[in-house]
């Protein structure tokens, strides 16, 4: 009966016209080495659109095998052949950049779950371009509010020597008060830290920052728990997320860690999400299955109030950003980036399962540097 | 049934130029997109191929061309879209969004990188020359990976595709002409050069380097002069695919696509005038078609190739012509 | 900069150093009794690393997870020399390269389809965890000193093996002439199999004891693939003293590469550009080594032929 209501809910909202079939493009990655990213978005944003109810939206989901080309191919396929109305998955900032301007410029709506690369921030900002997760350095940015609050005067930062890299220091340095003890640039893909290490160790540093992807942020940790150095570690969450935080196991207990959503923050829409989550594909959501489900539901409360065919309203109920987000509050700030809470986090054990407990807000209601560059 | 070889190469160019007319009719761009792919890929195997299938010698390291030809695309139009000025030290320019210069200036640029790695490469042979490629590729990988002033790791994205004069570019088919266009000269050279006198002396070489020593040839720069022939055409396939994705990115100069270039040789047959072109039509079309069945599509990938290698001996052409080699 | 650090520095070389020598002498050895080029080797050290987790993970034992690697990955080796790799010897350079990146392909997919698409976890054994005082007041991880110890062992026992006994007499002799030890009645099928296995278990053992420190990934032995094989050209393809010297010239090149040139550029440059100028030329660095080397000698440092 429940099921009969819910059908003739949905057909009298058709009948009406305020609804017509709509269609979402996901490009992520879902195969190499990176794919358990992309999966969690597609998980988290996928649970969402199943939890709506709605039977009118239609998702076409492919694999961009984390290379730039096959992305902008597979984002001319969207566009061309599938004509969707919105796009959105994208994982790397590399590929964003690659397919996010051509997209947007082709009057396509794209809403990023993940990456937020500065020149999509500021001047290469677009009105069809939301970002519903973070700026690229606003993580960073609030890991070195936490080491102004925890009392660290000399820092040693490190991060691979490519854009996202330097960002992340940048990040760090744009709001760590203290002086560097040094300032490292690693190898992108680099597995083994032991030369960085044993110059952490002969600095004079009091705590070490450090911003290592995927694989490389396992390998890190694992190598500096072993190394018997005692200096406090922070990091953004990305090197002590859900997925990987078993790979890198007693070496991330204790470690401080910033991000803008964590499983505990409490809130009515976050517990069912997490709680769903888990029913659902039976293991903890994380940071990046956190983004699809909120990128999913900032989709959902657009179309309730217009259509993607009507450009400028559909827009607008974008911008107003009317959901329930798993972080609590949630609103854009004038490039479309999101104000939000950042909170340090720390790396807990929870009976056999390693994750995160949040301690503390590290930056409230942060917005990005490149807002004022930006000419929407 | 055997078929023969000019009959099947006939029946590919009738394939490349009906299949996109058939897609435009039917509103199908994003085959045209496929194709246009699948022939750029074609361009630069073609390059491969003639240090590849002519000259005997396996270089893993062309993506290095390939980039370096999308890079020379990506520099040029940057500067020309950001209105910011480009110092080459002796002069400065403001860019260009003009396609045939953009090619020139590939085509000289990955000719230059060519003949300064084809000399000191040349020196060595065998597997040696393998690695010393593959060596080379990963230098400029490296490179582009640091190189912060064009997006680093990032890449370059180009919001609009170039210019050629008479054309819309932007339109699939139209781009996709003038991909087709330059792959039919670039197979004409190819074809050429086979039968001309270098190409039986490069040939030559192959087989027997010293036997052309002593008819008064000197091999090495037979082999210098293809090797930066290759070079040249495949930084022109670079500019190409850099124009078809709007983007450049280091990606281009991965060891992977070094390899899958091999890869599009040897599934159409080495040393054949449409082996390439055979084996990137059929790669792109797994790599499309296999992607829809099946996240884990490249074990079935991984399988098939194997098979072409090991039952398939002389590629597709080998396969339909039966004969094995393509040197009669 | 201490001596301290700058000894600190060339232990993790030499470190890095022997665990490329697991990696490349198997490489190296498969080159030169079968002349086989096998782009495949690194997908057996990410076998040896996943077995050890799995095995760890299931046992907690390091002693057994060590052994299964060893196994599954001279298991994996040996059935695909005799699936696959057998029909490859007398065929060209080519096909040789273009089968073996196939097996890449599958094995890497195939593990993420067995083992899923996050990474495995695989720590030290507590026995050797945590740092040692060495004389003169260095502080240096347990584990990578035993590192250092087992692939020295292992390159002792490699020599051993191909200097001192029957099988190796039949590896030295399948090198220089294949027909002729065949028709003295050595079964040359079974010797090959026995060497890609034989190497196949060192780059597993490799995988699993590098994995403890490192990420247990798909993709994981590609990079190191590619550093193998930087490793047995600088050597000469074929010989395994060639290959130990080539390791531990790339170890010490890409270590104290990437910490003294930026250190280096920053007597004539502000700290940050020299940090990325310098780690920029420090991931060239081995290719220029592998480059310079290659000008000088064609065939490598102990290479006998093309």
């Amino acid at each position: 009966m429940k099921k009969f209501l819910a059908a003739a809910a949905v057909s009298a909202l058709c009948a009406t016209g305020a609804l017509a079939e709509v269609k979402v493009g996901m490009i992520t990655t879902l195969s190499g080495g990176g794919a358990g990213l992309g999966i969690d978005v597609r998980d988290g944003f996928m649970l969402a659109i199943a939890q709506s109810g709605r039977d009118d939206i239609e998702v076409v989901i492919e694999d961009d095998q984390r290379k730039p080309d096959i992305a902008v191919q597979l984002s001319d396929k969207m566009i061309q052949s599938e004509r969707v109305d919105v796009m959105t998955g994208i994982i790397w900032s590399n590929l964003a950049m690659a397919v996010v301007p051509a997209a947007v410029n082709q009057n396509v709506f794209y809403l990023s779950p993940n990456a937020g690369p500065s020149p999509l921030a500021g001047k290469g900002c677009h009105q069809n371009y939301f970002n519903v997760a973070w700026q690229n350095d606003n993580l960073h940015e609030a890991a070195g509010a936490y080491a102004n609050g925890a009392g660290y005067k000399n820092s040693f930062i490190m991060a691979p020597n490519y854009p996202a890299g330097v960002d992340a220091l940048t990040g760090y340095k744009r709001f760590f008060d203290g002086d560097l003890a040094g300032e490292i640039y690693t190898e992108l893909g680099q597995t083994d830290y032991a030369a960085e290490i044993a110059q952490i160790r002969a600095s004079d540093a009091d705590s070490v920052f450090f911003f290592l992807p995927g694989g490389m942020g396992i390998s890190f940790l694992k190598q500096y728990a072993d190394s018997g150095i005692e200096k406090p570690v922070v990091g953004p969450a990305f090197s002590f997320d859900q997925g990987i935080l078993q790979a890198v196991g007693d070496a991330a207990l204790g470690v401080v860690n910033t991000s803008q959503w964590n499983k505990d923050i409490d809130n009515a829409t976050n517990a069912a999400f997490v709680e769903s989550f888990q029913a659902e594909y039976g293991r903890l959501p994380s940071l990046y299955a956190s983004q699809g489900f909120d990128t999913a539901n900032l989709l959902l409360s657009a179309l309730d109030k217009a259509d993607p065919s009507d450009a400028d309203a559909f827009r607008e109920a974008l911008r107003a950003a009317e959901f329930d987000s798993t972080r609590g509050d949630f609103s854009f700030g004038s490039n479309h980036h999101p104000v939000q809470t950042i909170y340090a986090r720390e790396v807990i054990k929870e009976g056999d399962v390693f994750t995160n407990k949040t301690l503390g807000v590290a930056l409230e209601n942060h917005a990005d540097a490149y807002a004022a560059e930006c000419k929407m | 049934m055997r078929l023969d070889e000019r009959y099947i190469n006939g029946l590919m160019i009738a394939g490349l130029l009906a299949l996109p007319l058939w897609a435009l009719v039917a509103d199908q761009p994003f085959t045209i997109t496929l194709m246009t792919r699948a022939v750029i890929l074609a361009l630069a195997a073609v390059g491969l191929n003639i240090v590849l299938g002519i000259g005997g010698m396996v270089s893993f390291g062309h993506a290095a061309f390939f980039g370096i030809g999308g890079y020379a695309m990506g520099i040029l139009a940057y500067h020309a879209q950001t209105y910011t000025a480009l110092d080459l030290g002796a002069f400065t320019t403001e860019g260009t969004k003009f396609m045939p210069v953009i090619w020139l200036v590939a085509m000289i640029t990955s000719g230059l990188a060519a003949s300064f790695i084809g000399l000191l490469s040349l020196r060595t042979s065998g597997v040696y020359f393998i690695m010393i490629t593959l060596a080379f590729g990963q230098m400029f990988f490296y490179f582009a990976i640091s190189w912060a002033q064009y997006g680093g790791e990032d890449g370059l994205s180009i919001y609009v595709r170039n210019d050629f004069p008479g054309l819309n570019t932007l339109m699939p088919i139209q781009f996709y002409g003038i991909c087709f266009a330059l792959l039919c000269l670039v197979l004409a050279l190819f074809a050429r050069l086979q039968a001309s006198p270098f190409g039986l002396a490069l040939n030559a070489t192959r087989q027997a380097a010293v036997r052309v020593e002593t008819v008064g040839l000197n091999p090495m720069r037979l082999k210098l002069l293809a090797f930066v022939l290759s070079g040249a055409i495949t930084g022109l396939a670079g500019a190409l695919f850099a124009d078809l994705n709007r983007f450049v990115s280091p990606t281009m100069f991965s060891w992977q696509l070094s390899g899958e270039l091999i890869v599009l040789i040897v599934i159409g047959g080495v040393g054949r005038l449409m082996g390439p072109v055979i084996g990137a039509c059929v790669y792109v079309a797994l790599e499309h078609f296999l992607g829809e069945i099946t996240d884990f599509w490249h074990v079935y990938l991984g399988v098939i190739l194997l098979c072409i290698v090991l039952f398939g001996r002389g590629g597709l052409i080998g396969l339909l012509t039966g004969k094995e080699g393509a040197h009669v | 900069m201490s001596s301290i650090l700058i000894i600190e520095q060339i232990l993790n070389g030499l470190q890095f150093g022997v665990m490329l020598f697991l990696m490349a002498a198997g490489l190296t050895l498969i080159f030169g009794v079968m002349g086989l080029i096998n782009l495949a080797h690194g997908s057996l050290y990410m076998v040896g690393a996943f077995a050890a987790a799995a095995v760890a993970g299931a046992t907690g034992s390091f002693l057994l997870a060590l052994v299964a690697a060893l196994a599954a990955a001279a298991l994996a080796g040996a059935i695909v020399e005799m699936v696959v790799i057998r029909r490859l010897y007398k065929a060209p350079h080519l096909d040789q390269v273009l089968a073996t990146f196939a097996l890449i392909l599958i094995f890497s997919e195939g593990t993420r389809w067995v083992f899923g698409s996050f990474p495995l976890f695989l720590d030290i054994p507590d026995a050797l965890s945590g740092p040692v005082t060495l004389p003169g007041g260095i502080e240096y991880p347990l584990y990578r000193l035993t590192l250092i110890g087992i692939g020295l062992a292992v390159a002792v026992g490699l020599w051993a093996l191909i200097e001192r006994t029957r099988l190796g007499i039949r590896i030295r002799a399948g090198e220089n002439d294949r027909e002729m030890i065949a028709a003295l009645g050595v079964d040359i099928s079974k010797l090959y199999t026995l060497v890609f296995a034989l190497g196949a278990a060192l780059a597993g053992l490799a995988g699993a004891l590098v994995g403890a420190i490192q990420s247990v990934q798909v993709g994981m032995g590609e990079p190191v693939l590619i550093l193998a094989f930087v490793v047995i050209v600088i050597g000469g393809i074929g010989s395994v003293r060639g290959a130990f010297i080539g390791a531990l010239l790339v170890g010490l090149t890409d270590t104290l590469g990437g910490v003294f040139l930026p250190e280096l550029f920053k007597l004539f440059m502000d700290n940050g550009a020299a940090q990325k100028t310098g780690s920029a030329l420090a991931s060239m660095g081995i290719y220029v080594l592998m480059g310079l080397v290659l000008i000088w000698r064609p065939t490598g440092l102990f290479g006998a032929r093309a």
